[in-house]
C-alpha cells in the first residue's frame, strides 16, 4: 500500500512509520504544521508543532529512510479544533480537542489529501488495534492500558478507520521506546506530549480568559441564592471543588461542587456531592466506527467519558442522533461537552458528545 | 528519473570549480600567515579576488570574500545603516524593494525593531518590477534622511531584472546596495558600469562551492563591521579566509561569464519550451513576472486550483525538483511575499511553484515534465477540491 506517515516528532510516530516501512508499505513522512506562529522549542511535555519537533520528525523520516514533507494544515487546524475549543467553552461545555483533532485533521484533512494524491491510508502513532471481520474493520483498544488511545479515535467513522493504520496498538510503550532507541531513533527518549498542544503555557484558563474576555457572575446554589462571584463561567468545569471562593458557607458546612454551568445567564450552579450524580448520559452527533448499532433497542455494554477514564458498565440505546447510556452505578460529575465512547468488551463500537446529564 | 529544477536555490559544481577546489584544499596554509605556506595561500587567494573583479567589472580590494550572500547583505545593509547613523542620527531611513530575498528583508527589519530605522518599502508593479516613480517620490520627502536604498539585481522567485541603474541615478549621493546573487554569471553585470555602492555575489549559484560569497564594495567607502576580529578583509570582514573555496569561486566566475551568452541562450530556449509544454498541459496555469530582461532560467507558474504543498509533493514522487518560493524556520511554507507584492490573491500565492532551470537541463528533462505535468496538476486538484469541500461545510 501507499502510505502517509503523519510524523509529529515524537517517539511513537517514528516507530509507526518505520514499521510501516518493515511491512512492505511504500511510505512518506508528512509533518503537519497546526500552528502558524509555531514555539521555538518544546517545553517539557507541553506544546507541539515547534521547530524543533519539525526538526525531530525530518530526522526520523531521514534515518528510516522515507521522504518527508510539511504540510501547512494551521487554518485547518485553527476552524476545527482552536475555533470549536472556544466555542464550547463559550457554550459552558468541556470539550475535548484531540478528539476533534482526529476527526477533522488527521484522518479528514490529511487522510482526504492523502487519497486524493493517490495514497491509500494515514499511519500515525495512536495505541489502538484495527481487526478485519466478517462486517468490516473494527478499531479495539491497544494491549497496554495506560497508553490505549481508542478513546480519542472513536470519532472515526468507517470509511475514516478504513484508512487509518495504528501500527503500534500490539506494543507497550516501554517497547516502543526500547525499538526506537534499537532502530537509532534519538527521539528514543524524547517525553510524552501531554496537555493541550496549542496552549504551550498549560494555563487552559489563562488562555480561554484572553479570547473569551473575563465576564464576572454569580455563584448561585441550587436554590439559588448567590454565594460567591466568578470571573468567567469557562474556567469552571462540572464537578470542580477547589477554587470556588464562596463568601456564604455551605449548611453544616459540606463542600460544594460545581454542579451546572449556565452560559446564558454567566451563572454557575454549585452543591453537594450527591447532587453531581450521574447515571443516564445522552450524546448527540454520534458516530459509529463501523457497522451502527440497532437503533431504540437496548444493548449491553461499556461508556467511557474521559481519556483515560474507565470504562463503566451500562446499558446504551441508539438513535439517528443520539446515543443514551444507562449506567449501572451513578458516575459524579460530568461535563457536557466531553465524548462519550461506547465499548462493546474492548471495541469501540461509537462515540457522541455529551449534551446532557441526567 | 530525477529531474533538478531548482537551480537557482543551489546548483551543481562544474568540473573546473570541483578540481579546482579539491586542489586547494590540499594546499596547508593561512592566508594570513606571514611565512611561505601563508604566502603561498595568500598568492592563490588574490589572483582569484582579482580574476572575481576583472569578470564583475570592479577593482580587486572592492571584493570581500564572506561566508555567504546572507552574510554579504548583511554586511552591507547593517554596515551602511551604522556609518549612516553615526555621522547623523536622523539619517536612519531604509529604503527597500518590497520582494527582496529574505536575506535582505530580515536584516533590514532587525535595524527596524533593535536599531530605531525606519524602512520604507518601495512598491513593485505587477509585471514584477520596482515602481520607480514611486521610489522618486519616496528619495524626494526623505532627502537628508535616508541612510541606504536596496533594490535586488534580479528577483529570484520570478527573475525580473530590476532598473538598478536608473535607481542609482535616482538617488544621488545616497548609498545604493544590490543583490546579485541571481544575475552575476547569468545575465551582464557590471559594478562599475551599474554604478551602486555595493553588490552582493555568491559562488553556489553559478557553479562553484557553497559557503563562499563576496560583497562588492566601491573603494573608499568604509562601513561599519558586523564581525570583529583579524580585519582579514579591509578591516570590513574578519575570519580565516576560505582559500579553497574562493579559488573555486574564480574559477566557476570566470567559466560562467565567458560562457554566459551561449548558456543564456540554452537556458532561456529551454525555459520557454517549458512554459510553452505547461501551457498546453495546463491552458489555464498563469505565468509570474514578465520584463524585457529576464534571467534566464526561472519561470514563475501559478496553477489555479491547486495548493503548491501537493504540486511539490506530487512533483517529487514523479522525480522532479521544484521549489515553492521559501519555508519559514520550522519547514512551513509561507505564502511568497514576492508573489504577494505583485498583487496575486493569496490563494494565487499558493497555488504558485518555481522552476529553476539551469546549465545541466536537458530537453529530455523538459519534455519529461511536460508529460507529467497535466496528470500532477490534474490530481493535485483533486485533491485541493476535496479540501475546498471540507473547509465549506466545516463552516456552516
Amino acid at each position: 500500500m501507499k502510505v502517509i506517515a503523519a510524523m509529529s516528532g515524537g517517539v511513537d510516530s517514528a516507530v509507526a512509520a518505520a514499521r510501516a516501512v518493515d511491512a512492505g508499505h511504500d511510505v512518506i513522512g508528512v509533518h503537519l504544521a497546526l500552528s502558524s506562529n509555531p514555539q521555538k522549542y518544546r517545553s517539557g511535555a507541553r506544546g507541539c508543532c515547534t521547530i524543533e519537533d519539525s526538526h525531530d520528525a525530518r530526522r526520523a523520516a531521514d534515518m528510516i529512510g522515507i521522504p518527508f514533507y510539511i504540510w501547512d494544515m494551521a487554518e485547518e487546524f485553527h476552524a476545527g479544533v482552536v475555533e470549536n475549543f472556544i466555542e464550547e467553552y463559550a457554550q459552558g461545555r468541556t470539550p475535548n480537542p484531540c478528539l476533534r483533532c482526529n476527526e477533522k485533521i488527521k484522518f479528514a484533512a490529511v487522510l482526504d489529501r492523502a487519497t486524493a494524491l493517490g495514497y491509500d491510508a494515514v499511519a500515525t502513532g495512536h495505541y489502538a488495534i484495527t481487526r478485519e471481520s466478517e462486517v468490516g474493520r473494527t478499531m479495539h483498544r491497544a494491549i497496554d492500558p495506560l497508553k490505549d488511545q481508542s478513546y480519542v479515535l472513536a470519532v472515526l467513522n468507517a470509511k475514516q478507520l478504513a484508512g487509518a493504520m495504528f501500527p503500534l496498538g500490539d506494543t507497550k510503550k516501554e517497547d516502543v521506546r526500547k525499538e526506537a532507541s534499537v532502530r537509532g531513533l534519538y527521539v528514543a527518549n524524547k517525553p510524552d506530549s501531554h496537555d493541550i498542544c496549542f496552549i504551550p503555557s498549560g494555563n487552559n484558563a489563562g488562555w480561554l480568559r484572553d479570547r473569551l474576555g473575563s465576564a464576572v457572575g454569580p455563584i448561585v446554589d441550587e436554590d439559588g441564592n448567590q454565594v460567591g462571584e466568578h470571573q468567567g463561567a469557562y474556567t469552571y468545569t462540572i464537578g470542580q471543588r477547589r477554587g470556588l471562593g464562596l463568601s456564604v458557607p455551605a449548611a453544616g458546612g459540606v463542600p460544594r461542587y460545581v454542579l451546572k454551568i449556565e452560559p446564558k445567564s454567566n451563572t454557575i450552579v454549585v452543591g453537594t456531592k450527591d447532587a453531581l450524580a450521574v447515571t443516564t448520559i445522552i450524546g448527540e452527533m454520534p458516530i459509529w466506527c463501523g457497522v451502527p448499532p440497532v437503533t431504540d433497542t437496548e444493548h449491553r455494554g461499556f461508556a467511557q467519558i474521559r481519556a483515560h477514564g474507565a470504562a463503566l458498565p451500562c446499558t446504551y440505546t441508539t438513535t439517528e442522533v443520539s446515543i443514551t447510556a444507562t449506567l449501572d452505578e451513578p458516575l459524579l460529575g460530568l461535563a457536557t461537552g466531553q465524548g462519550l465512547v461506547i465499548y462493546d468488551g474492548d471495541r469501540v463500537v461509537g462515540s457522541a458528545t455529551v449534551s446532557a446529564t441526567l | 528519473m530525477d529531474i533538478y529544477l531548482d537551480h537557482a536555490a543551489t546548483t551543481p559544481m562544474i568540473p573546473e570549480a570541483l578540481e579546482a577546489l579539491t586542489a586547494q584544499i590540499k594546499e596547508f596554509g593561512n592566508a594570513s600567515s606571514l611565512h611561505t605556506a601563508g604566502r603561498a595561500v595568500r598568492k592563490k587567494v588574490e589572483e582569484a579576488r582579482e580574476t572575481i573583479a576583472a569578470v564583475a567589472g570592479c577593482e580587486p580590494s572592492e571584493v570581500i570574500f564572506t561566508g555567504s550572500g546572507t552574510e554579504a547583505n548583511n554586511l552591507a545593509i547593517k554596515g551602511f545603516y551604522w556609518k549612516a547613523t553615526e555621522a547623523d542620527l536622523s539619517c536612519n531611513v531604509v529604503v527597500v524593494a518590497a520582494f527582496e530575498h529574505h536575506a535582505t528583508l530580515e536584516p533590514v527589519e532587525w535595524l527596524e525593531e533593535h536599531e530605531g530605522a525606519i524602512v520604507i518599502h518601495i512598491p513593485v508593479l505587477k509585471h514584477g518590477l520596482v515602481d520607480l516613480d514611486a521610489l522618486a517620490e519616496i528619495i524626494k520627502s526623505e532627502r537628508g534622511h535616508i541612510a541606504l536604498i536596496c533594490v535586488m539585481h534580479s528577483n529570484n522567485e520570478i527573475g525580473t531584472i530590476q532598473p538598478v541603474a536608473e535607481v542609482v541615478a535616482l538617488a544621488g549621493d545616497i548609498p545604493v546596495h544590490t543583490d546579485a546573487v541571481q544575475s552575476f554569471g547569468k545575465v551582464p553585470f557590471n559594478f562599475a558600469e551599474l554604478g551602486a555602492t555595493s553588490a552582493t555575489i555568491s559562488a553556489h549559484k553559478i557553479g562553484g562551492p557553497l559557503g563562499v560569497a563576496a560583497l562588492i564594495l566601491k573603494r573608499g567607502i568604509d562601513i561599519t563591521p558586523s564581525l570583529h576580529g583579524g580585519g582579514q578583509e579591509r578591516d570590513i570582514r574578519s575570519g580565516t579566509l576560505n582559500a579553497p573555496s574562493i579559488v573555486a569561486f574564480a574559477v566557476a566566475a570566470q567559466w560562467a561569464v565567458e560562457h554566459r551568452e551561449q548558456n543564456y541562450s540554452k537556458v532561456s530556449g529551454l525555459r520557454s519550451l517549458l512554459a510553452k509544454k505547461i501551457k498546453d498541459s495546463v491552458p489555464d496555469a498563469r505565468f509570474n513576472g514578465s520584463s524585457l530582461q529576464m534571467l534566464p532560467g526561472i519561470l514563475n507558474v501559478t496553477f489555479p486550483g491547486t495548493d503548491s504543498d501537493s504540486l511539490l509533493l506530487a512533483l517529487d514522487n514523479a522525480g522532479i525538483a521544484s521549489s515553492t518560493g521559501s519555508a519559514c524556520s520550522a519547514g512551513v511554507q509561507r505564502p511568497s511575499h514576492v508573489l504577494l507584492a505583485l498583487g496575486l490573491e493569496e490563494h494565487d500565492v499558493r497555488a504558485s511553484l518555481r522552476f529553476s532551470l539551469g546549465i545541466t537541463t536537458t530537453e529530455a528533462e523538459i519534455n519529461l515534465v511536460g508529460e507529467v505535468i497535466a496528470g500532477v496538476v490534474a490530481q493535485v486538484r483533486s485533491a485541493y477540491s476535496v479540501g475546498s469541500k471540507r473547509t465549506t461545510e466545516g463552516e456552516i
